[in-house]
Parts: C-alpha cells; sequence; structure tokens
C-alpha cells in the first residue's frame, strides 16, 4: 500500500504540481488572469508540500511544524504590514531568504549523510557523483543568492553609501580569486575530502559563495539593482533546481528551472530598456565613468522654481497633460495626490496620461503597481514607446521625483554614462514642471540638463505636499 | 536506450527551461513586479526539498539545519505568495 503511495500516488501529484506552476506562471503575465495564477501557483506550493509529507509517511514531525509555524508567522507578518513602496526591498529578502533555504537544504544533506552516518569515503562515493557536485552547486548559489539579496536590499534601502557603486581596488583579481577557490572546494568536497572532512571544504565554500554574492553586487549602482534583483530571483531558481538534483526530484527540479529563465527573460527585458547588455551591467560598475564629469559642469545654472500656485494656473489653461511618475513619488507615497490632481483636471477637460518609463522607480512595473492602487485606470498609463510621440503636442509635463529617465544627456550627450539609455522625452513638451526635493543627483549620480531648460520649472519639495497644494489651487481658481 | 537518474534530470531541467521562457516571453511591463515577486515565491520549492532533511525530532545538527530550511523556505513561499496577492487585488479593485 505504501509502495502504491511513494511510486504512484505522490508522483503523479507532483505532476499536477508541476503543470499548475507552469499555467499558474502563464496566467501570471496577463492582467486579467493575473491574480488567479498567483493562487494556482500558492495551491501547486500546497500540493508539492502535501506530496511530500505523504512520500515521507509517518516521522516526527517537531522540526516540521515548529519551521513551518515560525517561517510562515515571519513571512506572512512581513507581507502585510509592508509598504507598497517598500515592495522591491521585500522582494529581495524574500528570495535571499528563499536562496539561504538551498544552501542549508544541502547542508543538512551533508551532515546527514556524512557526518552523522559516520561515513569515512569520500562525498561522491556516499552520494554519488553528480549528487555529490550539485550539492556543492546548491550550496554555491544559495549561499550567492543570499548575500547578494541582501546587499541589494541594502543598496535600495540606500544605507550602503546611498546605494552608490562600492569599487574595490583590484575587485577583479578578488573575484577571480575567490571564483577560484569556489572550483577548487567543490571538486576537493566531491572527489578529496574523506568522512566528516567534507564539512569543512562545505563550509569554507558556503564563505566564499557568501563573500562572492556582497563582491559582485557593491560595485553596482542603485540605478541597476532592479536588473540585480532580478538576476538572483533567477539564480535562486536554479538553487532549487541544484538541490532537485542533490534529491533527485523532477518538482524542484522543473519549478526551479521554470524561475531560472522566467528570471533570466525579466532581466534581459530590463537590460533592453535600459540600453545596457547583461554583462555590462555585472561587470562594468556603472558610475564608475560618471565620476569623471561625463560632458560639462555638475553645477546648476539657470533654474527657474515657482510654488504649487503658479504650476496650478498654468494647469488650469493645460489641455493635455502628462504625468512621469518616478521613485519620489514612491517615497512620497503620492499616488493618490495625484489621482486626485488628475481628477480635478479631467474635470476641466483636459487629457491627462501617466508616461512610464520601464524602469522608472525601482523595479520594472514599480509605478503601475503604486497608480494602480490610487485606482488610476489602466488606459491612462502609456509606455515610452506609445507617449513619446506624444510630448510635442503635449501642453504640460509634470514630472514626479524622476530624474535619470527625463535626462536628455541620454540623447545627444556621447560623454555621458547614460548615453543611449531611451529616455521619456519630457523635455519637448511645451512646458515642464519638475517636482522634486532638490537638485541632488538621481541614481545614476549625475546632473540632469532638463533642469536647465527654458520650459522646465523646477518646484522643489515632497511630492505629495505639493501635489496637494496643487491640488488646494486649483480648487481655489 | 536507458538513461541513469543524472540525464533525466538534464532532460527535466532543460525541458522545463524552455517551457519557462516560451510561457512568459510576453509581459505586460504592469506585471513585471507581481510577476517577479510570484516566480520568487515559486522558488520557495526548494521547502520540499527542506522537508526530506528534517524527520526525527533528534537534535542533530542536520536536523538544525533541516528545520532552518524548513523556516527559510516557508518564509520565502507564504511571504512570497500573499505579497503577490497583495498587489494583484490593487489591480482587481479597479472599476
Amino acid at each position: 500500500m505504501s509502495d502504491a503511495v511513494n511510486t504512484v500516488i505522490v508522483p503523479l501529484i507532483f505532476l499536477a504540481s508541476a503543470i499548475l506552476f507552469i499555467l499558474g506562471l502563464k496566467r501570471l503575465g496577463r492582467v486579467r488572469t493575473a491574480a488567479s495564477g498567483n493562487q494556482m501557483a500558492a495551491f501547486a506550493m500546497l500540493l508539492a508540500v502535501v506530496g511530500t509529507l505523504l512520500d515521507i509517511g509517518i516521522v516526527d514531525y517537531r522540526w516540521i511544524i515548529g519551521g513551518m509555524a515560525v517561517g510562515g508567522l515571519i513571512g506572512a507578518t512581513a507581507a502585510i504590514k509592508v509598504e507598497m513602496t517598500e515592495m522591491p526591498e521585500m522582494v529581495a529578502l524574500f528570495n535571499g531568504s528563499g536562496g539561504a533555504a538551498s544552501a542549508v537544504v544541502a547542508l543538512a544533506v551533508v551532515w546527514l549523510n556524512v557526518v552523522e552516518a559516520g561515513t569515512t569515503g569520500t562525498a561522491a562515493e556516499t552520494l554519488g557523483g553528480s549528487q555529490a557536485i550539485t550539492v556543492g552547486l546548491s550550496i554555491l548559489i544559495g549561499a550567492l543568492t543570499l548575500s547578494g539579496s541582501l546587499i541589494a536590499y541594502l543598496k535600495l534601502q540606500g544605507k550602503l553609501k546611498r546605494g552608490q557603486p562600492i569599487l574595490l581596488p583590484g575587485r577583479h583579481v578578488i573575484n577571480l580569486v575567490l571564483g577560484a577557490a569556489m572550483l577548487y572546494l567543490i571538486v576537493a568536497f566531491a572527489y578529496q575530502a574523506e568522512g566528516a572532512e567534507a564539512t569543512t571544504m562545505a563550509i569554507g565554500l558556503t564563505g566564499v559563495a557568501l563573500a562572492l554574492g556582497v563582491l559582485l553586487v557593491i560595485p553596482i549602482g542603485g540605478a541597476d539593482m532592479p536588473v540585480v534583483v532580478s538576476l538572483l530571483n533567477s539564480y535562486s531558481g536554479m538553487a532549487a533546481s541544484a538541490t532537485g538534483f542533490v534529491l533527485s526530484n523532477n518538482l524542484l527540479i522543473i519549478s526551479g528551472a521554470l524561475v531560472g529563465a522566467s528570471g533570466l527573460i525579466l532581466t534581459q527585458i530590463m537590460c533592453v530598456a535600459m540600453n545596457r547588455s547583461l554583462l555590462n551591467v555585472l561587470v562594468g560598475g556603472f558610475g564608475e565613468d560618471s565620476a569623471a564629469g561625463g560632458g560639462g559642469s555638475d553645477e546648476y545654472v539657470n533654474v527657474t522654481s515657482c510654488g504649487a500656485e503658479e504650476c496650478a494656473m498654468v494647469l488650469e489653461n493645460a489641455e493635455s497633460v502628462v504625468v512621469v511618475p518616478g521613485y519620489g513619488l514612491a517615497v512620497a507615497q503620492a499616488q493618490h495626490a495625484v489621482r486626485e490632481m488628475a481628477d480635478l483636471l479631467e474635470a476641466r477637460g483636459c487629457k491627462v496620461t501617466y508616461a512610464i518609463h520601464p524602469v522608472a522607480g525601482r523595479m520594472p512595473g514599480h509605478m503601475n503597481v503604486l497608480l494602480a492602487e490610487a485606482d488610476v485606470p489602466y488606459e491612462q498609463l502609456l509606455e515610452m514607446d506609445t507617449v513619446n510621440p506624444e510630448f510635442k503636442t503635449t501642453d504640460v509635463s509634470i514630472v514626479l521625483g524622476a530624474n535619470d529617465v527625463v535626462n536628455p544627456s541620454a540623447l545627444d550627450d556621447k560623454a555621458s554614462p547614460i548615453y543611449g539609455m531611451p529616455i521619456l522625452n519630457v523635455h519637448e513638451s511645451r512646458s515642464v514642471f519638475v517636482v522634486k526635493r532638490s537638485l541632488s543627483p538621481g541614481y545614476a549620480g549625475i546632473k540632469n540638463v532638463l533642469f536647465e531648460n527654458d520650459n522646465t520649472t523646477m518646484i522643489f519639495g515632497d511630492a505629495k505636499k505639493v501635489l496637494n497644494d496643487v491640488v488646494k489651487e486649483l480648487k481655489e481658481l | 536506450m536507458t538513461m541513469g537518474p543524472l540525464l533525466i534530470g538534464i532532460y527535466v531541467l532543460v525541458l522545463a527551461s524552455f517551457v519557462g521562457f516560451e510561457v512568459i516571453t510576453k509581459v505586460p511591463p504592469t506585471l513585471h513586479t507581481p510577476l517577479m515577486s510570484g516566480a520568487n515565491a515559486i522558488s520557495g520549492i526548494t521547502i520540499v526539498g527542506a522537508l526530506y532533511t528534517a524527520q526525527t525530532a533528534d537534535v542533530t545538527t542536520s536536523n538544525i539545519l533541516g528545520g532552518l530550511a524548513i523556516l527559510f523556505a516557508t518564509i520565502n513561499v507564504v511571504g512570497g505568495f500573499m505579497v503577490t496577492n497583495r498587489m494583484l487585488q490593487m489591480f482587481g479593485k479597479k472599476k
């Protein structure tokens, strides 16, 4: 009976789970079906857990229940409490947690089968050659994902040198040495170390992978963090796949491969949006060149600024307004204020749309999520290619806490580090208001020539406060 | 032709990767963050691996590690799906 459970029923449950993961992922890619896709994937996960528990049979559940209860509580609390603005950080943390799980599972396998079983041979003899190697890979990718995600989290929070790249001298050499050490440790772990010696190698490998994760992410500037989070997401899938090889579990391999592939695609989409190659992001160390100046002085001259009242007066006469949201909108939680202003303008017969740059905010889709929270209708959110031709006929563009994505230097200044990045051509509209707290540079760390244009007016202040003032003025007009 | 478990695993890996590429090649930018978050929750499938590692009540290193792995994986799964759901609900409630 239990034979039938293990050899037939459990594999069939796993198959159902894998199918549901695929369908769920597919549905997650369509607006109308996304919510149900997520639920489908969650149900698939439930099936996977139930199938696994059936497979294990009657065992002592103390560790299992303890781990799931505490983990579930932490995960649920974090998911409920997190602000929408903190979403990218949250994904980075969850991602790190997944990476940690893969590495720790592999370590547990080492202790269980090698140390506690008291074997004397090499890991390859005890576990099988390919298993031993994949244990090593699982530790490596998992630990690298963990430390990389934590650094990405800190960068997104602006806690590490305010997100600026940190360039260690000789970092390429250090990385090469660590990479070589990693390869050596994996081979030594599998084929050289005998019995309990393998643990030394496993721990060494964990340490090296953690260090490598840190070193790979710290030289990357905050502007590229979305790419990094996406790539690390892909890694955590690959780590799960590696764990699948360790345990000869096809469900793990399939699900991990799905995530690995989807993460790579998202990463690629983001790189295309920024006109940068993935290699460039990972090896380049964005901002390395921008320190040299990127053409022209970093000082601003001829910047005009005004208050909410003047802005409201211009808006009152506008027939078309394009709102360009950026990270400043998220920080100020100004999405509802934007909506209120847009409603007032629409009531006056003005056409209001939102221009969404693919990498506005700190993750693709970040702005869409925020604006959806304020019930902004979908049809008004325009993608870059759709909206760019319309700026020429736009009366007023309002830039809310966006910076690098509207910097015209990307179009014409070959010396600029962001040269070639597609931008929103707000400078072509009749007048531009830039709501920003100060003239400080954006994530790329460079000056924005848009701010000096004759048709640009700065409104200094917190986006939410400024918008509320504009709304007040509009109501009084 | 008979294949060892390693080769079967490699077959599965490669085919599943192709499915992954095909399934999400065309996704509106609106859904990039929820998709990343949902995919991230799926990567919590490591929980399956973790469950196999802690099957006795003994306080051994492997059990402590196994329990920790279950903890981390559950955070990833529960938090990931819930947070994705929260994001997607916001799209749903529009009039």
